[in-house]
């Protein structure tokens, strides 16, 4: 599904990532958690084209979209939920489901949104207030809904459980991981390595800028250097 | 309240309507339709503004420079070109657009502060071409503006009006067109993305919004309603001076947009309302007329931080419960 060779990227003068290998398989959930300042947001900044890349190849369902600008990605299947959720704060939470779809003017629109309410109830509720209105968790829900709606093969999640009570992080959480019922496969990049490893098929390890480990999910979650760096057991 | 079931565009419409059709009922004499006009000329500028500013939350300091474009199209293409003054006022709107096109692409990539420069400089180099170029323009003095014949027309027809009435309909039903764009802009969803940009250019990027198209096309499109406000004015004072398009009038332009509330029609066209009549009213003040009107603009900022008609709006709404 999601190919990533070799990808090197640098604010300025300072590298941060430094040849970054990864393979996400279709209907796969795979995490990607490491410390604050690993370079984990930059990785996923790269891949839905926002952050310029020095080196590397992105490879996605068979085709290089290296070179593909950002909002040229969600029509090729890649979407993304952002770092710090960034819903439209002004619109309707409404709205902002039905930017979500801007590519599409058919009536599935209608169809997805039906789908995106039962996945996440309180969002039908409050369809009609100001997505500023909404809690921090609800505005998680609105960015994933929104992501959904552009009806991605793959969905970028990054930290999804960002300043969320551990309740909701479970929630989310949940969400992500049957995400695969949908035919959706996901790459999610986490502080909370525990929560993420723990509903992910495989996951990866990234150290400023590397990726110091791989393997399935419940493997990195018994590996004692991984539970004494990030699980703090 | 029952109000409230009618959407917010057909509300404000009427809202409107009913403001131009009422007005007269209490105007002692006909200077008030001349302050109308402006006002609803005026309005129509902001309007395009709260496209930009309100809707895709890019900033100006420049856009006086497409009210002179405009003016000066319908002051120099009659008497060069030989057109009528009203088919200038399309050329002066094809100018604009053309050139806000031509600027925007490089001017747009930069953000904030940035962008505020880079416009204030495009509105200052405008006002010195029309000041600076005496040959074409009369420089500094200004120039007269031909007639439109609409008067006389009028006249023909059997109609007579006051130059100042005639200005004051014309003006209201060009800024009723502007505004009933802009309401329809708003719930599109070509205005669903302009107005995603001003909440997170990122994520409007995310969900396939071309960002750079969409901040052009509210720059181009705020352009030719400034550019048409322009002239209207020409073609209603019959003369027209660089002043238009200064410095000072890009930030009272702004300063209606924020003072009305920068995201709703409603507001650019109450904010066009206090600017322009204020002074007016204020001059019993004499001497203290600057310093009233500061303190007004100073304790809506404060105290109504959205400007005014959002603010009141949700002043009235919370009270019946």
């Amino acid at each position: 599904m999601l190919l990533v060779e070799d990808l090197w990227s640098r604010y300025g003068r300072i590298e941060v990532l430094h040849g970054i290998n990864l393979e996400v398989k279709a209907g796969e959930v795979v995490a990607v958690v490491g410390a604050n300042g690993a370079g984990k947001t930059t990785l996923l900044r790269c891949l839905s084209g926002v952050q310029p890349m020095a080196a590397g190849t992105i490879t996605f369902r068979g085709s290089n979209i290296t070179r593909v600008p950002a909002h040229r990605r969600l029509g090729l299947g890649l979407a993304q939920s952002p770092e710090g959720r960034q819903i439209f704060t002004n619109l309707s939470v409404e709205e902002n489901l039905r930017l979500g779809a801007y590519l599409y003017k058919d009536a599935r629109v209608e169809k997805d949104m039906e789908e995106a309410f039962t996945l996440f109830p309180i969002l039908k509720t409050k369809r009609n207030l100001n997505a500023g209105d909404l809690s921090g968790g609800q505005q998680q829900m609105l960015a994933i809904g929104r992501a959904l709606m552009g009806r991605p093969h793959c969905l970028l999640l990054d930290e999804p459980s960002m300043g969320l009570a551990p309740i909701l992080v479970d929630q989310i959480l949940d969400v992500v991981k049957n995400l695969r019922s949908y035919g959706v496969t996901a790459l999610l990049v986490e502080q909370n390595a525990f929560a993420a490893l723990s509903i992910a098929d495989r996951g990866y390890v990234m150290e400023i800028g590397k990726i110091t480990m791989s393997g399935p999910a419940q493997e990195l979650i018994a590996d004692e250097r991984v539970r004494e760096a990030y699980l703090g057991i | 309240m029952k109000l409230t079931k009618l959407s917010p565009k057909i509300l404000t419409l009427l809202a409107l309507a009913l403001l131009v059709i009422i007005a007269p009922m209490f105007f002692p004499s006909s200077f008030y339709y001349r302050i109308g006009a402006l006002i609803f000329i005026n309005g129509l500028a902001v309007i395009g503004l709260v496209i930009l500013v309100g809707y895709a939350g890019q900033i100006s300091l420049g856009h006086a420079g497409f009210v002179g474009i405009g003016a000066y199209s319908c002051a120099l293409a009659p008497e060069h070109l030989g057109i009528s003054p009203v088919l200038a006022v399309f050329l002066g709107a094809f100018l604009s657009g053309l050139l806000a096109w031509l600027v925007g692409r490089p001017i747009l990539r930069l953000r904030g502060h940035y962008l505020a420069v880079a416009t204030l400089g495009f509105g200052i180099l405008i006002y010195m071409v029309l000041s600076n170029e005496a040959q074409w323009t009369g420089g500094p003095d200004g120039m007269a503006v031909q007639a439109t014949g609409l008067k006389a027309l009028l006249k023909s027809m059997g109609f007579k009006v006051s130059a100042s009435e005639m200005w004051y309909w014309i003006a209201a039903v060009v800024m009723m067109i502007g505004a009933l764009i802009a309401l329809n802009l708003h719930t599109s969803p070509t205005g669903r993305a302009l107005r995603s940009l001003h909440d997170s250019e990122v994520a409007a990027g995310t969900v396939g919004v071309n960002v750079a198209n969409y901040k052009l096309s509210a720059f181009v499109i705020s352009a030719i309603y400034t550019s048409v406000s322009g002239s209207e004015l020409a073609l209603m004072n019959r003369f027209i001076s660089p002043d238009v398009a200064g410095f000072l009038h890009s930030v009272e332009l702004l300063t209606m947009t924020v003072l009305g509330g920068a995201a709703t029609v409603f507001g650019a066209v109450i904010g066009a309302a206090i600017l322009t009549s204020l002074p007016q009213v204020l001059t019993v003040l004499h001497d203290f007329e600057h310093i009233v009107l500061g303190l007004i603009m100073m304790l809506v900022m404060i105290f109504m931080r959205e400007g005014l008609v959002p603010s009141l709006a949700k002043i009235l709404r919370r009270r019946p419960k």
